[in-house]
């Protein structure tokens, strides 16, 4: 039993509805209690879609449990194929029909039901629901795809897009143009905007772009292995990251490489004076797997950032997400808890995160910025206007919506000069970001919303710190004369600078010994 | 003298027969109602012993609102945990432990069973009175559930009103007790109205913290503000309380029917009742006049949702001049929703439950002008071209009582504004 406040993940029957609702012709028969039905939500609210999930479900209640909840199923199952008349059906259970044992593959395949019919064993008591979205796409390829001849031309698959994935729609457009600026054409893309009968016909492509090892992974071996196609191994995300997919797309078919980068502004945005002040900045980059490594590469190797610290949500992406924390001389954060997250940016004090919308609202709690870069979503995850996270477009989107939260470099040093002023003064915050005077840092602890304080609260401040030095009054003074932005980082600077030379109280003094001592 | 609602000379909907289908229900458990009960209540804690779903589920329904830590959680059960149910008793100890030794503040903790928890038959009324020892006096544990096998969506508040009436002490006094977690601000406009009428002393039940003294006994009378009340009204009663069985303070009439009901119980002199509701039941009723415009002779069709659905239409029909085509709800509950029914004129299609397909293919069928129902079905329906009310707004909003009744009228004129406003589609 695990206390559990916040997950990043949903249980894996969500990753399931996942790969069903980006797909058309194909239905979700899903044993699973009344309440379960949620899920839909997450489709037509978070991703504003215009249609029901294609899931039925057979929401069995108390009363039913005595009975036949098997029957329910079979008849749930009957109906759907009647009223929705689907290529083919997924079955399958949630965790508290798991619990009962009905066997929906079982039942739904004495059924003699005339499209095929895939069952799921999506163990909901171990697994979440990136492992859900991997194991049904598995599912469906393995029983849908066949070897078959390629296409005349050069062709691939881009898998990995599902329903409710963070800017897949965008990233579909991006690759896809990467591809055929190289002359090479998409076949099918799925799960996204595939069929049944797309599904059909994958082995004729000559090989795929595995677009989220998250969703794919598994899916991209077993083609691999039994219609022998190669499947890339980089994902697009980042200038350095593009250009090395094109690399291997090359090396892949034979292909000249090749970028059109005409329209790719990242590199001499960020060489462009105005980005001097993002040199070093301390960014926290959490995620998943997939998007957290790209965003550290990005953000060390692009941007100019300081990456202090690293981590990723789901499991199964532990061991690379490791080794490039390695590289990077830091120990990854591995965790599915969100309070240790929390613990972990507090302690580090970056100066931007690059995380989830978990992350921003621990961003929010500790005046912190942050930009989003990675499920899970939020509705303001998708967005009206084309923003892809990959590819040329990506790079460029990657640019903005990374410095929008950071308050911009000149703007910077006028809030120094003119801290005093009364309407510019240091808690007005940054202009662009609508213009209220907000409270200093210490005091924003509830501003993702009428949250109480409770006692004990890790945001109180406390005139005795927790390093056990005390702050003289003139000290904190100064201390308010920096601007908020860089205050937090100042004060923990000074206190550790403090400890380590044994120093009990900290004086204006102490206080320039720390900023020179930590000058870079 | 105050005008009284009348009663449609037709006849109104008590005896009409009720439409039953069994199928999919797209509907929310009773753990959602943690969402609301968790600010009510701020001294509670509410530990939800379920999986994974559980806790997206409550994230989910939760929306934006992240808080830091929220004064709710999930105990996730996990394989171990489904092998024996001796461990599982032990696990939650430590789980409860754990959350108690970090937030000293809670006073209450509510062990809220879910469908995993029921399925394999985890014992937590046992588990309340094991902890409620443990932990006496500081807090005190007690469990209900919330789970999809058990309970619809709001009735998730009404198990979790009902586990805690049997714990209240007796009281003999007479006093008036008002029953349903309601946002202060209108619980206090309540309490306001009643008071200047002389009425008193009011309790309520949930009560901000646990330390409030409120005692229940045969000298309570007690008026339910929500409709999704039953086993909360049972409880009541067993304890010997009397319920006031009056239509739910949903707008003017609503609310005037709600007040006479208690004045009345109270020997309330008529003139001091109008002299109190006039200036207020004005109000409404003017402000009800202004959404009143844009709905006035449009139709609308319930989806069950949160059991408002037969308050809110006799409202919309009465008050708001719409035509009703089809009300329904979760449950019926006719000893609690009588009232209401009895003014609601015959003419819709009453129904309990549902076949969600095949209430949609009536839905598409009747065309109404304004469709109310929940979030996984309002951009689908929208996208066909059918305005849509989500029900769950009217569950988070204050819209009880005179105040905010044209708020509430304004929740359902808004969706046919916009679709007005709105100049989108080629010339």
């Amino acid at each position: 039993m695990k206390l559990t406040v916040w997950t990043y993940e949903g249980p894996p029957h969500v990753g399931a509805m996942r790969v069903a609702t980006g797909m058309t012709g194909l239905h979700y028969v899903l044993h699973a209690p009344q309440g379960d039905t949620y899920a839909d939500l997450l489709f037509t609210m978070i991703e504003r879609r215009n249609h029901r999930p294609p899931v039925t479900y057979t929401t069995f209640q108390a009363r039913d449990l005595g009975a036949d909840t098997a029957n329910l199923f079979k008849t749930a199952a009957q109906d759907a194929y009647d009223r929705f008349k689907p290529e083919a059906i997924i079955v399958g259970a949630s965790c508290t029909a798991e619990l009962i044992q009905d066997d929906p593959g079982g039942m739904a395949e004495t059924m003699g039901l005339p499209v095929p019919v895939i069952p799921l064993e999506l163990p909901s008591y171990q697994r979440k629901e990136n492992f859900g979205a991997d194991e049904t796409f598995f599912q469906i390829v393995k029983a849908l795809a066949r070897p078959m001849e390629r296409t005349k031309q050069i062709t691939a698959n881009l898998i990995g897009p599902t329903a409710l994935g963070f800017r897949h729609r965008d990233d579909i457009q991006e690759v896809t143009a990467l591809l055929s600026d190289m002359g090479i054409s998409v076949n099918v893309v799925a799960p996204m905007t595939s069929s049944p009968s797309d599904i059909a016909r994958m082995g004729a492509a000559h090989f795929n772009v595995l677009m989220y090892p998250e969703t794919a992974e598994t899916a991209a071996r077993w083609m691999e292995r039994e219609l022998d196609q190669p499947y890339t191994r980089v994902v697009p995300i980042g200038v350095g990251a593009t250009r090395d997919f094109i690399a291997e797309v090359a090396k892949i078919t034979g292909v000249v490489p090749y970028m059109d980068e005409s329209r790719l502004r990242l590199p001499w945005y960020s060489k462009s004076v105005d980005s001097t002040y993002l040199t070093g900045k301390r960014v926290f980059v959490f995620g998943d797997g997939t998007h957290v490594l790209a965003a550290a590469r990005v953000a060390r190797d692009e941007m100019g950032f300081e990456v202090v610290g690293m981590g990723c949500y789901n499991r199964e992406m532990a061991r690379p997400v490791r080794a490039m924390a390695k590289d990077f001389g830091l120990t990854a954060t591995i965790t599915d808890d969100y309070l240790e997250v929390e613990r972990t940016i507090e302690a580090l004090q970056p100066e931007m995160i690059l995380g989830t919308q978990m992350e921003r609202h621990i961003g929010k709690r500790l005046g912190i910025p942050c930009a989003v870069i990675s499920a899970p979503v939020h509705v303001q995850d998708f967005p009206a206007r084309y923003s892809p996270q990959m590819g040329i477009e990506g790079a460029n989107v990657l640019f903005d919506t990374w410095v929008h939260p950071l308050v911009m470099g000149l703007e910077e040093h006028l809030l120094h000069m003119f801290r005093d002023d009364f309407e510019f003064h240091d808690a007005a915050g940054a202009s662009h970001h609508g213009g209220h005077t907000k409270p200093a840092p210490q005091e924003v602890a509830d501003a993702g919303g009428p949250a109480p304080q409770t006692p004990g609260s890790i945001s109180e401040e406390k005139k005795n710190t927790s390093f056990g030095v005390i702050w003289l009054d003139d000290a904190e003074r100064e201390l308010k004369k920096i601007p908020f932005f860089v205050r937090g980082k100042a004060r923990r600077n000074t206190e550790t600078f403090a400890t380590e030379r044994g120093v009990a109280e900290i004086s204006v003094d102490t206080l320039y010994e720390a900023k020179a001592h930590y000058a870079r | 003298m105050t005008e009284l609602p009348r009663l449609p000379a037709s006849g109104g909907c008590r005896d009409t027969p009720i439409l039953k289908q069994r199928g999919q229900r797209e509907v929310f458990c009773g753990l959602t109602g943690i969402i609301w009960l968790h600010r009510k209540m701020q001294d509670a804690f509410f530990l939800v012993i379920g999986s994974r779903t559980c806790a997206h589920l409550l994230q989910s329904a939760a929306g934006v609102m992240i808080f830091a830590e929220p004064r709710f959680g999930t105990a996730i059960l996990e394989e171990t945990d489904l092998a024996g149910l001796a461990d599982a008793q032990d696990e939650l100890d430590k789980v409860v432990d754990e959350l108690l030794a970090r937030r000293p503040d809670i006073k209450q903790l509510f062990l809220v069973g879910s469908c995993p928890s029921e399925v394999i038959k985890l014992d937590l009324s046992k588990a309340a009175e094991r902890m409620t020892q443990r932990h006496a006096p500081s807090v005190r544990v007690l469990n209900f559930s919330g789970s999809g096998i058990e309970t619809t969506f709001t009735q998730g508040e009404d198990a979790c009103l009902a586990s805690m009436v049997p714990v209240l002490p007796k009281t003999d006094e007479r006093q008036l007790l008002l029953v349903g977690a309601l946002p202060d601000v209108v619980e206090e406009q309540a309490i306001g109205l009643l008071e200047a009428m002389g009425i008193g002393p009011i309790k309520v039940l949930p009560a901000p913290r646990a330390s409030d003294d409120l005692g229940v006994g045969t000298g309570t009378v007690y008026a339910l503000t929500q409709p999704f009340l039953g086993d909360t009204h049972d409880a009541l009663t067993r304890r010997g309380a009397r319920h006031l069985p009056a239509p739910f303070p949903f707008g003017d009439e609503g609310t005037t029917g709600w007040l006479a009901a208690i004045a009345t119980e109270f020997n309330v002199d008529p003139a001091l009742f109008e002299k109190v509701t006039a200036a207020p039941r004005a109000r409404a009723r003017k402000a009800i006049s202004q959404a009143a415009e844009t709905l006035n002779g449009k139709s609308v069709f319930f989806f069950p949702d949160s059991q408002l659905e037969i308050p809110l239409a006799r409202f919309l029909t009465r008050e708001c001049g719409m035509d009703a085509i089809e009300v329904s709800a979760p449950f019926i509950h006719k000893g609690i929703i009588g009232p209401d029914l009895d003014m609601l004129a015959e003419g819709p299609t009453i129904s309990e439950g549902q076949d969600v397909d095949l209430q949609l293919d009536r839905a598409r069928a009747a065309r109404p002008d304004l469709t109310v129902c929940g979030l996984g079905l309002a951009n689908p329906l929208e996208a066909d071209g059918l305005a849509t009310k989500w029900a769950i707004e009217l569950v988070f909003t204050p819209v009880h009582f005179y105040e905010q009744a044209g708020d509430l009228a304004g929740l359902f004129s808004r969706p046919l504004r916009r679709a007005d406003l709105l100049k989108l589609e080629a010339p």
